[in-house]
């Protein structure tokens, strides 16, 4: 049976999915991809449900090598060094390792975590409708923790379909949304505004359960023990220390500090890829503004595979050449749209 | 009809979670509230609405905004969270083993002290009281129970321990807690259950609700050890008294 042998791996890589929901009653936190739309980008290359279990490679190198046969694969999220036996394989794009090579994986040079689908899935055992690790509640399959070298997934044989590309709008740099609440009332406006004015690292420290944020001091307004309540991803609570913490897929289900503001779900992938030491900024909008965010990004997921694109194809990009100012203003022969500047 | 219940307060988290609060403290009428408010979204599902999670004070609500919108949602969780709050029907009621002191509650001790009092009076409070599930949390299958007896209440630890053996049955503030898997805990070890309130292959999954009734009874150190050898095995190992 073909398989992708797993080379060599470095920590915080694991098999991910669109996580496990309907549990976090008991204590279940859903885990599941850090960046949902990369992990689905590099499904839909190779046909899969946008979705489906994937590997997702933390922020150091790895290798892996088909055994038995050719495994198709694609590459999304933070971009690396990728090549295959000397060739350099593309992210966004779909490839074929053929048996015996070994795709070859760098350091994340822009994020922090990239996505490998293979194509038909990987196979496993769904806990919970989910393949997606929790390493500390010992779940996930076809291993329960991250990954390790010699670990070995069994995958379909490549079908040998065309290799594809897929258009992505290019990662901005703005500012990460929030909606403040649920306990902003904890915190008098001085302090709200501190956080919202201020600038912001990601510690080195963080993980899949939490991103501690470096920055000033936030302080409360009545202490910082709150009687436990429920927490989401992107939940920013403020310990006894004055320094927030972002709740990430692997999160507790529920915490006893107060909340100031939540991430909203539009931009808690292009947050947990923010590197280490990045600056960064808040900015707080309206539920409204979150809420039709949110379905934009559900119909952007919806709409992935109308962005797939053969890979021989030049096709021309409008929105690429306006980012690249190629004299001064871009027009397209063919949409009038463009045309009046 | 009775005099409608006080409006919870709708907090937002985030653009896809609303926290129905009923209280800011550990309160037994508002952990009822919220029970109550699980149930009737259990019975009546909302359209867009994709899970509940019940702590003490609050009912988290996780819902697709691309099926409803916060001000709609809002509306109707407010309507059912004033609705008279039904006679609590605990539907189970669970018997829980737990092996107390020694190296099984390395606590227990230290609590007599600090109550003034032998481990053998606080077994007896412990094992006396009548507890329900307020809400399972932090980490699978983790129970809080409310119910604990004012005598029993204590501060929590100066120091968290960063591991606490599997099946722990502590004491913290006004709470007593059936731990499933190890982990960090900052509260008074009493005891160990050889009852896994979480276990994967076995049905159920998850053997405690929010809501059941719970008490425990004291066993020695050679039934729990032959329960737990059962209950590894998929035994549920508690007893139902009640359903």
């Amino acid at each position: 049976m073909t398989k992708l042998v797993i080379s060599a791996v470095g920590p915080a890589s694991s098999v991910q999915d669109g996580g496990r929901h309907g549990a976090q009653r008991y204590g279940l936190t859903p885990s599941g991809a850090m960046d949902r739309l990369a992990l689905a980008a590099a499904n839909v290359l190779v046909g899969n449900a946008p979705l489906a279990a994937a590997i997702e490679i933390g922020p150091f190198g790895a290798a892996f090598t088909a055994r038995d046969g050719a495994v198709r694969v694609a590459l999304a999220g933070a971009s690396r060094n990728a090549d295959i036996s000397g060739h350099t394989a593309a992210f966004n794009t779909s490839t074929t390792i053929a048996d015996g090579e070994t795709l070859t994986l760098g350091f994340a040079r822009a994020g922090s975590f990239s996505y490998l689908a293979i194509e038909g899935g990987i196979a496993g055992e769904p806990m919970f409708g989910s393949l997606a690790v929790n390493a500390r509640a010992g779940l996930g399959s076809p291993y329960p923790r991250p990954l390790q070298a010699g670990d070995e997934l069994q995958a379909a044989a490549a079908s040998g379909a065309a290799e594809r590309r897929i258009d992505l709008p290019a990662v901005t740099e703005a500012p990460i949304r929030v909606v403040l609440g649920p306990q902003d009332d904890e915190f008098d406006d001085v302090q709200k505004q501190l956080f919202l004015d201020s600038e912001w690292k990601i510690s080195a420290t963080s993980d899949r359960m939490g991103y501690r944020l470096e920055g000033p001091v936030i302080k409360h307004l009545h202490g910082h023990n709150i009687v436990s309540d429920g927490t989401v991803d992107g939940s920013i609570q403020v310990p006894g220390n004055g320094a927030p913490i972002v709740l990430m897929p692997d999160r507790g289900t529920s915490g006893g500090y107060p909340k100031i503001a939540t991430v909203i779900s539009a931009d808690l992938g292009r947050f947990a890829q923010t590197p280490a030491g990045k600056v960064f900024r808040f900015k707080a909008v309206s539920m409204a503004e979150a809420q039709a965010e949110f379905r934009k990004s559900a119909e952007f997921l919806r709409t992935l595979p109308d962005r797939l694109r053969p890979i021989e194809s030049f096709d021309l990009n409008i929105e690429a050449l306006q980012d690249a100012n190629v004299a001064g203003a871009a027009v397209s022969a063919v949409d009038a749209g463009t045309w009046s500047p | 009809m009775s005099a409608t219940l006080p409006p919870p307060r709708l907090l937002p988290s985030g653009d896809s979670a609303i926290t129905v609060e009923f209280s800011r403290n550990i309160d037994d009428a508002a952990n009822q509230r919220v029970l109550a408010l699980d149930r009737t979204i259990a019975r009546e599902p909302i359209a867009g609405v994709t899970e509940t999670v019940p702590t003490y004070r609050s009912l988290l609500v996780h819902y697709d905004p691309v099926q409803i919108g916060f001000d709609a949602l809002s509306e109707q969780l407010v309507a059912l969270a004033q609705l008279p709050v039904p006679p609590v029907t605990t539907s189970r009621r669970w018997r829980i083993p737990v092996v107390y002191g020694g190296e099984h509650g390395i606590d227990l001790e230290d609590v007599a002290r600090t109550l003034n009092t032998t481990p053998d009076d606080i077994v007896a409070r412990h094992v006396a009281g009548d507890y329900r599930v307020a809400m399972i949390g932090f980490t699978p299958g983790w129970s809080y129970l409310s119910g604990l007896e004012k005598s029993l209440h204590m501060s929590r630890r100066q120091n968290p321990r960063l591991l606490t053996p599997a099946g722990t049955i502590s004491i913290g503030g006004v709470q007593t807690g059936v731990q499933c898997l190890a982990g960090p805990s900052g509260w008074h070890l009493l005891g160990r259950t050889p009852v896994r309130t979480y276990q994967l292959h076995r049905d159920p999954t998850f053997l405690l609700e929010p809501g059941d009734a719970v008490t425990f009874a004291a066993i020695d150190a050679k039934t729990f050890a032959d329960q737990d050898r059962a209950a590894e095995a998929g035994e549920i190992v508690a007893e139902m008294i009640a359903a």
